[in-house]
This record gives structure tokens, sequence and C-alpha cells, in this order.
């Protein structure tokens, strides 16, 4: 430890930190523009000299580190001269254009002025004009404003793991740009908005439309993936006007991805239902609560009665919160009723474990493995965040495998890649484990049959990377698997095996929590006909596994009750719409992938007559007359729900063994994945966000060979068929897809009249 | 002595006559009186009455909505509401004085950085309901063209000692 003195403060700091570093401890503020905690060092903006005793030349605090004995001034006459001059410099080119500044209010230029700056200019030459680029759909440009801190440069290159941002050119003429013709694409793309020290990069979305100083900022969870990241929701007159991080190093650090950072757009979109609805003879007619809540539980009463307890069942999406599953539960109870389920995009129910599937670890635990096996994922489009992570570990010197149905670009170094056809995943799991068991001279398990398997080198160097400290984590396209129990197991006999911690990455905020109050039943809900059905956030045509199956259902029931905060997605087969608010407008809980609890208030009123979800379940219960129903805040339901310690109730240990054996695969299968902005209702509805790349319409994707056995090429239109229904797609080339292979995906409109997510799909040319 | 004098005057009535005096003066000096409406006071270029918006000369709205008057205002008397125009510039949507909450400061008129809102010599308005008194962005558009020449009039004379 070096021991040193910062404007007369001691303090001792590890060798090889920087003076920035050490000022940060003690609490001096520097003032600084490219210096980020995150990011590498580029002393480009010079605004951080300080004086350093014995050094000709005042010195920049993030590039020098720390010496035995330094004394540094960061306040002296010779530092505050040299930042004076610095800031001059800075100001020279830069527009004064505060007033239509997005970012004023909010500028570290504009503060750092304030303190630094001089009152006038003494530039009387012209000022430099840089032409604006185009940079996509979520962020907006004002390159005159550009101080060349370059933090987004290094943002996209050393996070977002791919460099879109570059600084071009030299000197006066440096600017940031694109590559010629392309946008920025990466998934978690806005957090260059809040690193942008001046109003450079600013909110497409959240354009011109109120100052800083207007909002309250409140605190919430996102409720898209399953990592909770902690979130500021800012709010005018009641209305979310913009998202950002808050920062919490063991989840989200200080960064967001673009989804729960852009998807507050739907909040404010014209589809939201303000008032329960009632379809009469086909017409859809405002009603008040009473009514349709009396409708809607004579019904319920009237159905179990007369068609028993089997003939009533209740979907819910998974990001739906604690309380309202576990009303939704306790509401089902009482009527007798037993089914109520959550997975609704998964397809098989053998699996059972000893508790609730998390991610077997906490995330930051996880980042630090020696190594990290992924089955089953479009790890970056799933869990954004989680992606950074791996990949800042990867680049540390984590080992990082995959086993996946396509070769996703993780933008990261992997030491091992099997792809396989998502009918063959199990198959290609399973050589790995025959690897490790070879390797470690071990038999597996008597319920895995590895007898028909060989060895590939691949398998090899993937079993070998896997060591007492790694991990093994399921993603979601292994969750939606036709053979999840299969994998699952394969890939727990694995982990004991190697002694790697087995983990699933959840799909939404809260498929832990709604695992943990038993908000799942144990099958297909569809497999037999209902006749009512309680629809809680879901649109089953967008979130089940089977979209064509789970329509069928919904309009074969006779009464479908739909709580949803969105009028549009549920009008074709709903019965009666209870509007009921989204996160942003009720209080609850998500538990997300590490088990971790995280209550939220809401931040807004509820727009129109929406209520809570968990307010509409309870005077249901009081209009059924059950017991019980009596909470009168949601923190009572919580505390009921999640009654006692968390962590015992975690595990991803099965409870009874799932027989594993190889089949073998032929013909064409679908590869169905969940497109990144169509994961749930409030994604699907965020205009910024369909309007990225990300969100292009789903064509029929195949490699060349599979193409040419098919006799189409890239452009044309061909029919995909699955059982149940057909599709008309745009047919393109992906070198990504194995053989055999067809990506179709998931959760569009464009594709809600095919069936399973990874059922076999047969393609001919259209017209 | 001073006693009787002052008996004197006391029957003689003389505070009272002297006070006529002064009543007789004022019959035969000019009047002071100004005939408003028909006459009015003359007003110091500076005077802080109603509000207007102000356009460029080419017609173009001045505000680019940057709400500082808004966050000045000790009254809270403005609400503004920005988007993004066609033209890709920043305007108001919305821009209302509510001038029964207004104190008529002029901190609006110093914190505008275009010179967008000013306040003019107008102070005869009214309304009959409250709900007169709330000024809209057209209106207060309106008063700015109508007295466009009043109002620049009155800012050139008074920008020398600003």
């Amino acid at each position: 430890m070096l021991e040193i003195e910062i404007d007369g403060k001691k303090t001792t700091v590890a060798p090889g930190s920087t003076v920035m570093d050490a000022a940060r401890a003690l609490g001096v503020h520097i003032p600084h523009f490219c210096y980020h905690k995150k990011l590498s060092i580029a002393a480009s903006c010079r605004m951080c000299l300080v004086e350093v005793e014995k050094a000709p030349k005042p010195l920049p605090a993030c590039a020098t580190p720390v010496t035995a004995g330094m004394v540094v001034k960061t306040h002296s006459n010779a530092a505050v001269t040299a930042q004076k001059g610095v800031m001059e410099f800075l100001l020279i080119n830069h527009p004064l254009d505060c007033p239509i500044c997005d970012q004023g209010g909010e500028c570290h230029l504009q503060d750092i002025a304030v303190g630094y700056g001089a009152g006038e200019s003494r530039y009387r030459e012209e000022k430099r004009i840089v032409p604006n680029k185009d940079l996509g759909p979520l962020i907006t440009t004002e390159m005159t404003r550009c101080i060349h801190c370059s933090r987004c440069v290094r943002f996209t290159e050393e996070v977002a793991g791919y460099q879109e941002l570059g600084l071009a050119h030299r000197g006066e003429h440096s600017e940031v740009m694109p590559f010629l013709g392309k946008t920025v694409n990466s998934e978690i793309s806005g957090n260059v908005i809040d690193l942008c020290p001046v109003g450079a990069l600013t909110s497409k979305p959240f354009r011109y439309t109120v100052r800083a100083w207007e909002l309250s900022r409140r605190k919430s969870i996102a409720p898209h993936d399953g990592l909770g990241s902690n979130l500021i929701v800012q709010v005018k007159n009641h209305k979310v006007m913009r998202v950002l991080p808050l920062e919490n190093e063991a989840i989200n650090e200080c960064w967001l991805s673009d989804r729960d950072r852009f998807s507050y757009e739907a909040l404010n979109s014209a589809s939201r239902a303000t008032k329960p609805q009632v379809k009469k003879d086909g017409q859809w007619i405002e009603t008040d609560w009473q009514s349709a809540l009396e409708l809607v539980a004579g019904k319920l009463k009237d159905t179990v009665a007369a068609h028993g307890r089997d003939s009533v069942a209740a979907l819910a999406t998974p990001n739906s919160t604690v309380e309202e599953l576990f009303m939704l539960r306790k509401l089902m109870a009482g009527l007798g009723v037993e089914q109520v389920e959550t997975r609704l995009r998964a397809a098989d129910f053998r699996l059972h474990t000893a508790g609730a599937t998390w991610l077997g670890q906490s995330i930051a635990e996880l980042a630090q493995s020696d190594a990290v096996l992924v089955i089953g994922s479009n790890i970056r489009k799933e869990q954004p965040l989680l992606a950074q992570r791996l990949r800042q570990s990867a680049k540390r010197g984590m080992k990082l495998s995959v086993l996946n149905p396509a070769r996703y670009d993780l933008l990261a170094p992997l030491a091992g890649e099997l792809i396989v056809r998502p009918d063959q995943m199990v198959e290609a799991l399973l050589t790995v484990l025959k690897a490790a068991c070879e390797a470690a001279g071990k038999t597996a398990p008597a319920h895995i049959d590895l007898s028909s398997i060989e060895v590939c080198d691949a398998s090899r160097s993937i079993a070998a990377t896997l060591t007492a400290h790694s991990a093994i984590l399921l993603g979601n396209l292994a969750a939606h698997h036709p053979r999840y129990a299969e994998l699952h197991a394969a890939a727990a006999a694995l982990a004991e095996l190697s002694g790697a911690k087995l983990g699933v990455m959840s799909e939404a905020a809260n498929t832990v929590g709604a695992q943990l109050i038993g908000a799942e039943t144990s099958g297909n809900l569809f497999a037999s006909p209902k006749k009512a059905l309680i629809l809680l956030n879901a649109e089953v045509q967008f979130d089940c596994h089977n979209a064509t199956e789970a329509l069928a259902a919904v309009r074969a029931a006779d009464f479908v009750v739909a709580l949803n905060p969105f009028a549009d997605g549920v009008k074709d087969y709903a019965d009666v719409i209870l509007p009921v608010a989204p996160f942003t407008e009720t209080s609850g809980t998500f538990v997300n992938m590490e088990g971790r609890a995280q209550s939220f208030n809401g931040v807004v009123r509820p727009l129109g007559e929406t209520r809570p979800a968990w307010k509409v379940l309870r005077v249901l219960g009081n209009v059924l007359g059950f017991n019980g129903f009596d909470y009168e805040s949601s923190e009572a339901i919580r505390d009921e729900a999640l009654a006692g310690d968390i962590a015992p109730r975690l595990s991803n240990a099965l409870k009874a063994p799932v027989a594993v054996k190889a089949q073998a695969a032929s013909g064409l299968v679908r590869l169905g994945e969940v497109p990144l902005y169509q994961l749930d209702a409030l994604t699907r509805r965020a205009p910024a966000l369909q309007a990225t790349a990300d969100a292009a319409e789903p064509a029929l994707r195949a490699n060349a060979a599979t193409l040419a056995g098919l006799s189409l090429k890239a452009g044309d239109s061909a029919c995909a068929a699955q059982a149940g229904g057909k599709a008309l797609l745009c047919v393109r080339e992906d070198t990504t897809l194995p053989d055999g292979v067809i990506h179709i995906a998931g959760s569009h409109p464009l594709t809600t009249g095919l069936g399973g997510l990874f059922a076999p799909v047969t393609v001919e040319r259209a017209g | 002595m001073e006693k009787i004098l002052r008996l004197i005057k006391t029957f003689l009535l003389w505070e009272l006559l002297q006070g006529l005096a002064v009543t007789l003066r004022h019959l035969f000096a000019p009047a002071i009186t100004v005939q408003y409406p028909e006459e009015k006071t003359p007003l110091s270029p500076r005077f802080r009455g109603l509000h207007a918006q102000m356009r460029y000369d080419d017609g173009e709205e001045r505000c680019i909505a940057c709400k500082l008057c808004e966050a000045v205002c000790p009254a809270m008397a403005i609400t503004i509401e920005s988007a993004e125009r066609e033209d890709g510039s920043r305007r108001t949507t919305r821009y209302d004085i509510d001038l029964n909450k207004c104190i008529y400061c002029g901190f609006c008129e110093e914190a505008c950085p275009v010179d967008a809102i000013v306040q003019t010599p107008i102070f005869e308005y009214h309304g009959e309901k409250q709900s007169d008194l709330y000024y809209t962005k057209p209106m207060l558009l309106a008063i700015g063209d109508r007295y466009r020449d009043d109002i620049l009039r009155c800012k050139a004379a008074d920008a020398k000692y600003r």
C-alpha cells in the first residue's frame, strides 16, 4: 500500500491505482469528462489536471499512477489555472445552444463551466460545425456539441463488445462517427446517452419533451429479463417520461439494456385499456368495475359448478408480480381450481426440481467463475446485461463455451462451441457429459443413457474447461425446448460430475418468484379443453409456446377474462377485459434469477380506471365471498407469499430422475427464438424499440445448403407449415445456422399462425 | 396675551377661513385630473403589463421551448409542453400563462434567451370569468403581432439601461 496526500488529506491506496481513484476514495472531487470508472483510461479531455509536488507540469489525475509519498493538490492555484485553461479550450468549439439542448440542466460541461469557465469567451473566430450522424431510432446526435471525450467509443468497444463508433480524423477535424452506412445496433446502446457528458448523444424518444429539472426521480425494478435491473423512472404529471439506470453493482452495475430503458413508451400508448370492457353480442361495451367483477365472479362460479374444477384454468405471464400471482393462485384455490400456469413458453413439463430453478449463485459470483458453459441461449438478446458481465469475465480469462442451435455472436472470446440442430441439443450435451465421464473415469447416473453417444473434440475441450469453480447455464432456448427436462437432467449430471454450479437464467422478471409461490401446474393447460380461462397479463398468441394451439384453446373456451393493461391484444378472444396496472402503476415484488426479491412502489397514478391487478383479484375474491381476501397493502400479500427465507427454497436439483436418451433427428426443424423486443406486452408496444434492427420482421432463415435443398434462394417468399398452421415469410440466408434448421422467430404477428417453437416444419415455395 | 389672541381666532372662525382660502385658491388654479380613459398618464417604457410572444421578422416564432421562464417563474404561472416540430426544431406545443397567478415580476422576460416572452405596456385588459385570464400560446402570439410596433419601441427605449 502506498501513502499519498491529496489536498492535505492522507490516505493509503493500492499500488497501480491512479490519483483519480485515490481522490474518489477520499471524496475529493476532481472535475473530469473522459474518465469513467467502468471504462478504460483515455486522458483525452485533460480536465482532471492536478498539481503534483515535484512534477514540473500539471498531470492528469485519471492517468497518473500513485507513487509513494505523492503530494497532490487538486485546488491549488496552479491546478485551477490549468483546469480553467482546459475549460476555455473545450468551450471554443462548443455551441452556446444550451436552451435547446436536451442535456441542459444535467450537463457535465454546463456544471463544470459554472465552476471553471470564464464569463465571456475570448474566441472571436468561427466555430466548428460537425454534421450529425444517424445512429438509429434510439439515439439522436448533435455532433457539434461533442468534446471528443471518447466515452461512447470506448463503451461500444469495451462494454458492448463491438466497436460501432469510432473517432475519425485528427485534431480540429476529429469526429465521432459510426461505420459508413451503419447505425448503432447494440442491445445496450442506450448507455452511451448516459455516458455522454454533453448533449452530443441524447435519447430520441425523449427528445425535446421535458427538462431534467421538471422530472421526479422514482425507484423501480425492470419488468423484462430475469436480471431485475434497478431503475430510476422519471415522471412528470403522472406520466413516465423516461427511464434511467439506478446503480446497483450486484445486478446491473451502472448500465441498462435498451429494452429496460425504452420500453416505457408503451406505458403511454393509445392501446391502453382505461375502463373495464365487456363483450355483448360481439360488441365491446365499457362498464364499471362493480358490474364487470360481478359478471366475472358469476361466470367463474357457474362454470365450476356446471363443468367441474378442471374446466377452469388461469394463465399468467412470468413478469406478473409476486403479489399478483399469489392472489391469482389464492382466488383459483377458492374456486377449487388447481391450474395456474406461468411457464407459458415451455413445452416440456416433465421436470420437477427440489425448489425454484435459479442461477445457482449470485450474478456477481457468476462473473468470477473460471469457466461458464451456456446451453441454449442467445444470451445477448435474452439477458443483455448478464451477457455484458460474462463478456467482461471472458476478456479477463474466464473460459466461455456455448452449446447452441445457432452460432450466435457473443462478442466475446469462446473456449468451445457446439452448434447443433435444436432437436440434437440433448445429444450434443450428452457428448460433453460423456467426455467429462471419460476424463474423470466415472460413469454417468443410471437414468442417463450414453451408450450411443460418440464424443467429439469440441465436446472434449468444453468438458475440460469445466472445473469446480465454473458454471453451467441454461437459457431460454433450453427452457422452451420440447426436451427441456432432459437438457436440465443432463446438465445437472454434468454439473455433479465436474463440480460446476448449474444455473437457469430465468426468462422473465419474476420467473423465480412464480415458482416460489407455486404458480405452476404440472402440465400443458391446453391439453384438455377449458370452459373458462383467466389470463393475467397474457396475450396467448404471443406469450405461449404454441400460438396456434393456444389461440384455438382460448377461442374454444366459453368465457375468457383478460386482466391486461392493453386491450388490443386480447380483444379477439376475451369476453371481459379488466384493465390492470403495468409495473409503474402498482406496487409489487419481482424475484430475479439470483433469488433476490426486489419490491417496488408504483411511480405514477394508474391511468384512467386502471387498477393494480392484486387489488382487482382481491375484490374478485370478496365478490365471490371467499375468506382471507382482506389484504390492505401489497406488502401484506408479499409478506405472506414470500414468508421466511428465500434461499433454502431455491434449487436446481432434480426431485426425481428424468430418463435421458439420445434420439435420431431428420427433416427440417424450426428454431423459434423469441425476439428481443417481442418478449412481453410492453416491449411489443414500444415504438422506438420496434424501429430497431433487432425488431425487424421475422424471416424464414436457413443456411445455404438447406436453402439449396429446398430450391429456395434469399429474397424468395416461402410458406412454412407446422402442425396446425402456416405462415408466409420472406427467405433469408443465415450462415450461423446448422443444416436442416429453419429459423422462424416466434411471438410475432407474422408467425402466430405457426405451431411449436422447436417443432418440425415443412417449407415450400410460395406463389 | 396668547390666550386672548386664541379666543379672538376661535370666535372669528379663523382656521375655517384659512381652509376656505385653500379651496378658493384651487378654484381658480388649473385642474390636474386626468380624464381616463380619454386622457392617460405617461407610462415608462419599462412598464411590465400584459405578456406577449414575439416573432422574428420572417414570421417564425421566437420561442424555442427552453422552459427557463417556466423554471424561473416565482408564481408558477407558466405551463409549457414541448415537442420536436416536423422540421426538427424544438418548439412549444403549449405555452400558457395564468394571469391570475402572475405577479408581473418580469423574470420570465429576463430569463428568455431569445426575447420571445415580453411584457407589454398594456394594462387595460380584464376578464369576466377567472378562466378569461388564462392566456394560451395563440393569444400571446396574437398580442405580440398586434402590438409589435409598440413593444419594439418600448424595448428599444429601455435597451440602453439594460
